[in-house]
């Protein structure tokens, strides 16, 4: 990341303040422990997408010809594990979080800037030993870790991907803290709760989640890890332990998780909505308090993924029942994201188009998780490839569209260029239709009863096969979709257009200070006068290029 | 925030307090109380030392409002945790399994 710009002596910005090595790796900057953590998270996301291929690979064919099926085993579970705990939930939040929070609220740095930076530094120990896991033989209990098998008959590296986790756990509680605190005590003058852009509100609920939830799992794991090693008996019947316990402890922390993946998604997409449609979103605070209540409800809903696990059917129906009230809030922020299309002047630039790809793909991954909470619906199609589809519905479409929306979005702030617009659009679409070709096709799949995790299924079955050959070529144009901006975008660190102070014409405060901004981010102390999304209104129309453009108001 | 100082007695007290509640599990452990009550005991005691922690070794008797409240949420959540995890336990065998 360092090679960024140009200049001989040290500068006027955050990038080229400083130079070496050093400078980076020792930095307390959040805006390049930002960039820290993006090299990383995209280092991970191309291991995870190396299994992807391996397993779209070998479900092409119905015999297991790629692989064994203990290989295929490892396979799924490391691709799960590395894509959820190493790239999903660290990736907004410890990039694009880091680097705005503090900007959009008007504050020089986090909070704690050296935790800041040690929450890097665990993530990487995480990471690296979880590597070590995996290259030392890898493990094969699938990303969710379920007891016995993870405590009795596995016979691969688990006590030793479940140190990689729950090290990495606390690089997430560090960053909730840091932000929280942050949110509490750094804002700017003016900057009160309800003039924060969305993306803060939504940083802060996934905070609270982060803070409460990790030390679960973290719990959890070790106590596999103890089960293993000395057998102290929680989790096996015949020492009085349950290993439905497990599964309960598990998905105390991991449904909240998911929603600490996609919380993120959802401020980014509120400000890509509200900025590129140039209005002030409909019902601002309906869209801040229902971040809060995903956090909060999303903690009472863990027992859907045990409705066929044992579970008391009275404690099921309890479960299924708060799981749909968790869908209101989540239905709030999409309707009111396209009652604030309506009637707007929407300029289709490509962080915009992730943003509407966000809210069709998110709507699909929500409405099928109501057809996985509904008891009967869920005894027919759990653990099937309907699961699948639903959730990467929700973690692909949703959360990782989101996250290169935003990505594309604040690049000219970020690396202080432009990247290609043409190219850019260009590649959303593709990402978009290699999405769907992808996952669409395993929505039908589950529903014929094709299972999770299995490496073959019967000759005999065509439509299978012909379903499962679309999802592989899906992924291919997925993965070509995916490359075009990896390619784009460090070609234009270097050949970009170089990016003016506020190349989109927006009223946030981290659009108020030069690109890329100053080590301190303002020159000067901000102070805020206005709402978080607030445009003039439409007589003070400009022509900007191809696009009408509003000016933000006088502040 | 103004920082409390604690006197090294305080310290001293709590720490022979928490070895005594170590001392009385183990000493609990030695008799077989009837029914259920054996956990109890033990869990009772777990409570009391870990809330003479958090008071005073983690100093959140003398530290404000916002502490306690962060604390006390904490609290809530792990009730939550409990709470509907029993739920399923508690009904677990309500319907005759035929
Ligand atoms: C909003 C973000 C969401 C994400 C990221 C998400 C993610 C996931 C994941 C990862 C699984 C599979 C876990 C596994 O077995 O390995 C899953 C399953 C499930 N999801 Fe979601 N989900 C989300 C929303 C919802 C919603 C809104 C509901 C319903 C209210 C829901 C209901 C379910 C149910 C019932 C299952 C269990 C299916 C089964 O295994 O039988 N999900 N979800
Ligand atoms: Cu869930």
């Amino acid at each position: 990341m360092e090679e960024f710009v140009i200049p001989k002596q040290p500068g006027s910005n955050y990038l080229n303040a400083e130079y070496g090595l050093k400078s980076w790796l020792l930095t307390k900057d959040h805006k390049r422990i930002a960039l820290l953590y993006l090299g990383a998270i995209t280092f991970f996301f191309f291991i995870g997408s190396l299994y992807a291929m391996m397993i779209r690979l070998e479900l092409l064919t119905p015999q297991g010809d790629l692989m064994q099926s203990s290989t295929y085993n490892k396979t799924f579970t490391q691709h799960g594990i590395v894509m959820v705990f190493f790239f999903l939930i660290p990736a907004i939040p410890a990039t694009l979080g880091n680097f705005l929070i503090p900007m959009m609220i008007g504050a020089k740095d986090l909070a704690f800037p050296r935790i800041n930076l040690l929450s890097w530094y665990i993530y990487m120990a995480g990471g690296i030993i979880t590597i070590y896991a995996l290259l030392a033989g890898g493990v094969d209990t699938g990303w969710t870790f379920y007891v016995p098998y993870s405590t009795t008959f596995s016979n691969s590296y688990v006590i030793a991907t479940g140190v990689g986790i729950f090290i990495n756990g606390f690089s997430s509680i560090l960053t909730g803290l840091n932000f929280i605190v942050t949110i509490h005590t750094m804002r700017a003058p003016g900057m009160t709760w309800f003039r924060m852009p969305l993306f803060v509100w939504s940083h802060y609920a996934t905070s609270l989640i982060m803070i409460l939830g990790t030390p679960v799992v973290a719990i959890t794991i070790l106590l596999v890890a103890l089960e293993r090693l000395a057998h102290i008996g929680i989790f096996d019947p015949a020492a009085g332990g349950d290993p439905v316990l497990f599964q309960h402890l598990f998905w105390f922390y991991s449904h909240p998780a998911v929603y600490i993946m996609v919380l993120p998604a959802m401020g980014v997409v509120s400000e890509l909505i509200a900025n590129f449609s140039r209005k002030n979103i409909f019902g601002y605070k309906f869209v801040a308090f229902s971040s809060l209540a995903i956090a909060v409800l999303g903690f009472l809903v863990w027992g859907h993924h045990l409705f066929v696990a044992s579970q008391s059917v009275y404690a099921g129906m309890i479960f299924s029942f708060l799981s749909f009230t968790v869908a209101i809030p989540s239905a709030v922020k999409v309707f009111n994201w396209t009652a604030t299309l309506h009637k707007a002047s929407i300029s289709y630039d490509t962080p915009m188009l992730y943003g509407l790809g966000f809210i069709g793909l998110f709507t699909i991954g929500g409405l099928t998780g109501m057809f996985l909470a509904t008891l009967a619906v869920d005894v027919h199609v759990s653990d099937t490839y309907f699961v699948v589809a639903h959730f990467h519905y929700i973690m692909v479409g949703g959360t990782l569209l989101a996250y290169l929306g935003g990505l594309r979005y604040w690049w000219p702030k970020i690396s202080g260029r432009m990247y290609p617009e043409g190219w850019g659009r260009f590649s959303a679409l593709v990402v978009f239709v290699g999405f769907n070709l992808t996952f669409a096709p395993q929505f039908l799949l589950g529903y014929m009863g094709m299972p999770r995790r299995y490496h073959t299924y019967p000759v005999e079955l065509v439509s299978w096969q012909v379903l499962h050959v679309l999802s592989t070529a899906g992924a291919s144009i997925l993965g070509v979709g995916l490359m075009i901006p990896l390619i784009y975008l460090v070609w234009s660190m270097r050949y970009g257009r170089i990016a003016e102070a506020n190349p989109w014409h927006l009223p946030g405060l981290e659009w108020q200070t030069p690109s890329p901004p100053p080590t301190e981010n303002f020159l000067t102390t901000p102070i805020v006068t206005h709402e978080a999304y607030e445009f003039a209104p439409p007589e003070h129309k400009e022509v900007v290029g191809k696009f009408e453009r509003q000016q933000p108001a006088e502040s | 925030m103004s920082e409390h100082i604690v006197q090294p007695r305080i310290y001293i007290m709590i720490f022979l307090a928490l070895m005594l509640g170590t001392g009385l599990t183990v000493l609990a452990a030695f008799y077989d109380f009837p029914g259920p009550l054996n956990a109890v005991v033990a869990l009772t005691i777990a409570c009391l030392k870990a809330t003479l922690v958090v008071l005073y070794f983690m100093h959140v008797r003398y530290s404000g409002r916002l502490i306690w409240l962060v604390i006390i949420a904490a609290i809530f959540w792990l009730a939550i945790m409990f709470a509907i995890t029993f739920s399923d336990y508690w009904t677990r065998n309500w319907l005759p399994i035929s």
